[in-house]
């Protein structure tokens, strides 16, 4: 079981989470200028790395808010949570993502 | 040398010295007239069947560990054809139909045993949707029958129907036909069948890239043994699709869980049948050696490691303690994880990609071992003649554009 830090409650089990998929998914501003490709590729194409990845979390049985996440998908270690409107930072600058 | 009574006695008198190799180690070739990457059960049946209904034996199958050792290798091998959608019942059937037959064919005993699959319903919702499911199945001409639980516990007589369960046994839809097969040697059947034909089945051979030419069209593979050139390329890379996908710039609309089993210690023939329970995530069967089979849910999140958080296993423990209360003592062999690769609407891509001569065969999720030969033969077809073969044309990679998803709720409910 992951131990997982929410952004604003501080380290929790992972049963206290739900995993929210990819984050940094921006739902487009103007849908019905899309078509149908570019609208398939916002709703179901996902990156699905095998390395480093960006991923959404809610604390449901916490405080319930959304935040993210930067977590290695072979190693499942977690190297920092930021809360949801943050900027996506920049891989190379976070600690920790040297060794998987 | 083909499989036969007469075979085993000859072997036996000269004490079992003289069985061959079951398939060739053959170098890489510089080319191939196609290539499928990954020798898992689907994989191998798709070359199979290549060989055996469409002519094409310079083919090879490019595996980066050994054949059969990862999916193929660590499911519950339930094989069933009771899904809901039209779809999925005509490529789950067509596969259950080449089950029946698979043994001769293969001349290989995959020890198929339609001893029945009996999906379990606790609530009201399960008993309307299983009934539902029986329907659809019915008018399908699939067998599929609803069971009222003294009906199921004479099915299934180890089966706990005591009404003051945490979630009581409503009733059950039961697939006679459903059943098992032995997994490993649903590979190993497929391999020696295919090698026999001429295929060439490459180990520790990992592809590192897809090579295209000027116009965008596959022109070959890099490897760790080389590049070998091709014009068509079946992917059929399971949880990594989206990985070798990549190398050829195609993105994908899948996410890879693991998803868990686990074996119990053997004890004798208890259990007849297949029990699955969706809505408390649980599933067991019995393997001939006698262990308990059982398998658990995917981890919420997505993965590659292999392994599973154990919270995962023990919930579904807990739910065959209370279904199963004659097993609560039998002690757990070993668990393990496969990573499986999941669509939104949870049934599989068979088909043709935007890269001219790249196919893709995956999405198959939690439940993927029952369609191998279905799976295999669809994919086949589809990569000899260039275009989908017509029950694989549903589970185009383009329905994610038009919308045309096909939202398959008898999908093993574990991912949902």
């Amino acid at each position: 079981m992951l131990l997982i830090r929410c952004p604003h409650c501080g380290e929790r089990p992972e049963v206290e989470f739900r995993h929210g998929g990819e984050a940094h998914v921006a739902r487009p501003e103007d849908p019905s200028s899309l078509d149908d490709a570019a609208w398939a590729e916002f709703l179901y194409m996902r990156a699905n790395p095998k390395g480093w990845h960006f991923e959404r979390w809610r604390h449901e049985h916490g405080c319930g808010r959304f935040f993210n996440a930067v977590r290695h998908t072979v190693s499942d270690r977690i190297v920092l949570t930021y809360r949801s409107g943050e900027k996506r930072p920049d891989l190379a600058a976070i600690p920790g993502t040297e060794r998987p | 040398m083909k499989f036969s009574f007469l075979a085993l006695a000859r072997q036996a008198l000269a004490g079992h010295g003289g069985w061959p190799a079951q398939w060739r180690m053959p170098e890489p070739k510089p080319a191939y007239d196609a290539i499928v990457l990954g020798a898992g059960g689907h994989g191998l049946a798709t070359a199979y069947y290549l060989a055996a209904e469409h002519g094409m034996r310079n083919v090879a199958v490019l595996e980066k560990g050994w054949l059969g050792g990862g999916n193929t290798g660590r499911n519950t091998t339930i094989i069933r054809s009771n899904y809901l959608w039209e779809e999925s019942e005509a490529i789950y059937e067509h596969s259950v139909k080449l089950w029946e037959t698979l043994s001769r064919e293969l001349n290989y005993n995959v020890m198929y045993s339609p001893r029945g699959v009996m999906m379990l319903a606790h609530t009201i919702h399960d008993v309307q949707v299983f009934r539902r499911h029986v329907h659809a199945n019915r008018l399908a001409g699939i067998d599929n029958e609803w069971l009222t639980p003294a009906q199921a516990k004479e099915f299934c007589p180890p089966l706990n129907i005591a009404p003051g369960m945490r979630y009581p046994i409503l009733g059950a839809a039961l697939q006679r036909r459903g059943g098992t097969a032995r997994h490993d040697a649903v590979a190993w059947g497929y391999a020696r069948a295919a090698d026999r034909l001429g295929v060439d089945i490459i180990q520790n051979c990992e592809v590192t890239g897809i090579r295209r030419d000027a116009a965008g069209a596959v022109s070959g593979v890099e490897t760790t043994r080389g590049f070998i050139a091709t014009r068509r390329l079946g992917v059929v890379a399971a949880g990594h699709t989206s990985v070798v996908m990549a190398m050829a710039g195609v993105r994908m609309p899948l996410e890879s869980y693991p998803l868990q089993a686990l074996v119990s210690e053997p004890i004798k023939p208890a259990m007849p049948c297949v029990v699955m329970s969706n809505t408390i995530h649980a599933y067991i069967s019995q393997s001939d050696k006698g262990e308990l089979v059982i398998g658990a849910g995917t981890d919420v999140y997505t993965s590659y490691s292999q392994a599973g958080a154990l919270h995962v296993t023990t919930h579904t423990l807990d739910a065959i303690c209370e279904l199963f209360p004659d097993f609560r003592r039998v002690r757990m062999l070993r668990n393990w994880g496969g990573i499986v690769d999941v669509t939104p609407d949870r049934s599989p891509i068979i088909g043709t990609t935007p890269v001219p001569g790249l196919f893709v065969n995956c999405g198959w999720g939690t439940g993927g071992f029952k369609a191998t030969p279905g799976s295999g033969h669809v994919f086949a077809a589809t990569i000899a003649r260039g275009e989908p073969h017509p029950i694989a044309a549903p589970f185009s990679l383009d329905r994610f554009r038009t919308g045309r998803l096909i939202d398959e709720a008898a999908a093993a409910a574990v991912a949902h």
